[in-house]
């Protein structure tokens, strides 16, 4: 057999980390990793954040993100021996040889320049093509991969086309220059799912029809299954498992993956009817100078305890729901009954009370949090300011509401850079609920955790449910999670509700067109989903 | 209208505006000076009936807010009236030294911008390495110096150890251009050694700040050079901070260049300032002061105006 494309022997990656208020120590990001990949085969890259799947990712192209250093091993692309290389072998085989694709387009396309000089940016300066030739494969890329106006869409600047478009670009970038190996980093994770399944499908068939070989690093495992013909999982920077795609997400032998397979299966029986906490009606609402409304006459109803997820795409509303609901945004038309009494429009006119009752968490709880306050401090805050509680009475409380989100003693002392993303939510849900609240507005919380951490977050949400009997008003793109905590649903659609009810109602059928759309692109774990899907889909716009 | 057309406007009536407010300003200033241009014009030993007769002749009488509008009025016909001093019309005495000025400021603009601008992409380019340390400390070091003894070093190298310039920076109307050029060298010298730093550091600041974007490592990852890297993908991005300071610096090159003008005895707008002001002519200090403002308003919108036209998003709305 020829040489491997691809091959990494004993991998080991070190960074200097920055502990606050510690010396820097060197951290090992990467402990011994081996991993071959022979020409156009497709090797998925699967693990949660901090497993070291981008680090390893990049080191095929003998690159250090940050101040990460490859340290051990060797990784021998085409036959020859690069982790040692000198910076001009690298810059050599850097945009030849290996191409990269990142999870986000929209930072990762300079803004300054348009879009077609981007992408044939590397096939010039290697000296591949001439340029007209460059342009014409271009063209020839952007109609494969779906994109509209192929042959004019090259002549626009990064922030004239959609962030799908963008990544769609992004690919096109990486195969202009013909390379052997295309490392593809979360490339659909920031999209909305029905523009995923659409990426996903372009970005599979493109490797297919033009033999490349790829990395595909996620956290997603049903959308890993559908492009990758083998799959590696990570965790801690080693390997867990490694196996044909088949044989991973139907018998893994590892209880990690076993895991990961399973996870998202949580299912959440819905409550009886009860009366509701909060009422929205007919509420229409725009942002100061623009002249289209952002909500167009939103009724829903949350019944006292219960958990009413409103799910939609970005754009579809579903955070200025949420600001109007807490009163930073003043709707233009309808009103939000509360409790019984109706709330002042605006921040101003609410009691103290209203602003207690109604409490928020974020999706990205590093900054949701002073980093310069201990926990405790930031857990206190909401104690005196709302309650008048001070000193030991104080301290006795946010411990009480520690040992509520399952964080026991000594952390009421640490700092936000301390914790981990989970645990920092964690803290936040803590400190929404130190108001006593009877309505927690729940804005993508889950969304920036890995699948395993959400899920405990989840879970204690609907603890803390059981136990305070505290609303959610939950809002999230992820129908996963619906199904896992939902009572009732409304489904959003470009600043309406499309669809609203009981949760079982809600999702079944028959769907209206949006609905079912947004059901049928979430990814399932089945190779060969994504195809049937598409074509599923191509019939159906045919037989219209 | 195109967006972008729009916010020059807006910016271009905004400078005007200002520089309205300025020239209130600079009236109502000299206004609340103690006594009047005929007491100027007069002294302290001047008889009532001569300063009344005077005042009634120059129109002092008038409300302030008329002499204002006469004052404004002037200016835009080009007529800034008289020197208290000598008699001699101010605007015929500011044009000749304005172009001294000008043609200073842009020598030292000429070389000071481009070299600055080269040293703080060199210094980005090398962050943290020898060739940025170099950089930086020898800029430190000149804009640590306060001018005029960075003028003397000048002089003491360039007219003692090396005598290839004349110390005095005389130019007259008939020189040639080489021979203008010959005698403001040592100033234009002195007035880089200043402005450069600021300049210099700016640029690498701004350059290093876009350095760390997804886009620069992008690019970095097609196997660019990493001065293809920072030339094209970063400065490109870093235009707008830059433009800014290297037009605050300009604004200091025509008015903030007294001290350097005085050294070397270059007849330029400074110098007649200082002159009319210790001889309290007042209204050459009004018009002098309104000059100077004008520069340092144009230039501050010249640069928001780079600023808007170096964004893609302004250039090209979806």
């Amino acid at each position: 057999m020829a040489d491997p494309l691809l091959q990494i022997k004993g991998l080991v990656i070190e960074a200097t980390s920055y502990p606050p208020g510690e010396p820097p120590k060197e951290v090992t990001l990467v402990h011994g990793v081996d991993l071959t990949l022979a020409r156009g085969r497709v090797l998925g890259l699967i693990g949660e954040s901090g497993a070291g799947k981008s680090t390893i990712g990049l080191s095929a192209m003998a690159y250090g993100r940050g101040g990460v250093r490859l340290t051990g091993g060797t990784i021998h692309l085409n036959g020859r021996e690069i982790r040692l290389a000198d910076a001009k072998a690298l810059r050599a085989l850097r945009g030849r040889e290996v191409t990269y694709v990142s999870q986000s387009a929209a930072a990762s396309f300079n803004p300054a320049r348009q879009i077609m000089e981007q992408v044939i940016e590397s096939s010039l300066s290697h000296g591949l093509m001439t340029k007209p030739e460059a342009e014409a494969r271009a063209v020839a890329l952007f109609r494969k991969l779906g994109l509209p106006n192929p042959e004019s869409i090259g002549k626009r600047y990064p922030h004239q086309v959609s962030g799908g478009q963008l990544q769609r670009c992004m690919t096109a970038m990486a195969l202009c220059p013909k390379p052997d190996l295309v490392i593809f980093d979360e490339p659909t994770t920031a999209l909305d799912v029905t523009t995923q399944i659409d990426v996903l499908a372009a970005i599979k068939e493109a490797i297919r029809d033009t033999h490349v070989a790829a990395l595909y690093i996620t956290h997603d495992l049903a959308v890993v299954a559908q492009v990758a013909d083998d799959i590696m999982v990570l965790r801690h920077g080693r390997m867990v498992e490694l196996g044909e795609t088949g044989q991973i997400i139907h018998r893994p032998t590892q209880d990690y993956t076993k895991a990961l397979v399973s996870v998202r299966s949580l299912d959440h029986v819905e409550k009886a009817p009860a009366p509701p906490i909060l009422q929205v009606q007919n509420l229409t609402a725009r942002y100061r100078g623009t002249n289209f409304d952002v909500l167009k006459n939103v009724s829903v109803d949350l019944p006292v305890g219960q958990t009413l997820a409103v799910v939609g795409e970005s754009g579809s509303g579903k955070s200025t729901l949420a600001r109007a609901i807490t009163g930073l945004l003043p709707p233009s038309a309808g009103r939000i009954t509360f409790a019984g009494r109706q709330l002042s429009a605006d921040l101003a006119g609410r009691t103290k009370d209203d602003l207690r009752e109604i409490q928020m968490i974020y999706q990205m709880a590093d900054t949701a949090m002073n980093p310069r306050q201990t926990v405790g401090t930031i857990i206190g805050r909401p104690l005196e300011f709302y309650f008048g509680l001070k000193g030991e009475a104080r301290d006795r409380r946010v411990q009480e509401l520690l040992d509520q989100i399952e964080m026991g003693k000594g952390f009421a002392d640490r700092f936000p850079a301390e914790l981990s993303g989970g645990q920092k939510q964690r803290v936040c849900i803590a400190r929404a609920l130190a108001a006593n609240p009877k309505l927690i507005i729940c804005d993508e919380v889950t969304s920036a955790l890995d699948p395993l951490v959400a899920d405990g977050i989840l879970k204690l949400l609907l603890n803390l449910q059981a136990e305070a009997g505290v609303a959610y008003l939950f809002i999230t793109h992820d129908l996963a999670t619906v199904k896992a905590i939902a009572d009732k649903i409304a489904v959003m659609f470009k600043g309406a509700v499309v669809r609203y009810g009981q949760k079982t109602d809600v999702l079944t059928p028959p769907f209206d067109d949006y609905t079912d759309l947004l059901l049928s692109s979430v990814p399932e774990m089945e190779q060969g989903w994504l195809e049937q899907v598409i074509a599923h889909r191509k019939m159906e716009s045919a037989g219209n | 209208m195109h967006p972008i057309l729009k916010l020059l406007v807006q910016r271009i009536a905004l400078g005007l505006l200002l520089l309205l407010a300025v020239s209130a300003v600079i009236f109502l200033g000299v206004e609340a000076l103690p006594g009047d241009t005929a007491q100027a014009i007069l002294g302290q030993q001047a008889t009532p009936e001569a300063l009344a007769n005077l005042r009634e002749k120059m129109g002092l009488n008038e409300p302030p807010l008329t002499r204002y509008f006469q004052w404004l009025g002037g200016i835009l016909t080009g007529d800034l009236g008289k020197a208290l001093t000598n008699g001699a019309d101010i605007a015929q005495s500011i044009g000749q030294r304005l172009g001294n000025t000008l043609f200073l400021a842009g020598c030292a603009a000429a070389i000071s911008v481009p070299l600055a601008i080269l040293l703080g992409l060199t210094a980005a380019r090398h962050a943290g390495k020898w060739p940025d340390k170099v950089i930086s400390g020898i800029t430190l070091t000149t804009i640590s110096l306060p001018e005029f003894v960075a003028a003397y070093f000048v002089i003491y190298i360039f007219t003692q150890l090396i005598p290839i310039f004349q110390p005095v920076a005389m130019v007259f109307p008939g020189m040639t251009f080489w021979a203008k050029l010959n005698a403001v060298a040592l100033p234009v010298i002195v007035l880089v050694l200043v402005v450069l730093a600021h300049m210099m550091r700016m640029t690498r600041a701004a350059i290093l700040n876009v350095m760390q974007s997804a886009y620069i490592e992008t690019a970095e990852l097609k196997g660019l050079s990493p001065m293809t890297v920072i030339w094209r993908h970063a400065f490109p991005n870093a235009i707008a901070p830059v433009v800014s300071v290297v037009m605050l610096n300009m604004a200091y090159l025509v008015v903030g260049v007294v001290v350097v003008e005085v050294v070397f005895g270059y007849n330029a707008l400074g110098q007649y300032l200082v002159d009319h002001v210790t001889k309290r002519d007042l209204p050459v200090v009004q018009a002098v002061g309104l000059i100077f403002a004008a520069v340092y308003i144009f230039l501050n919108m010249l640069a928001d105006i780079i600023g808007i036209l170096a964004n893609p998003r302004l250039r090209h709305p979806k």
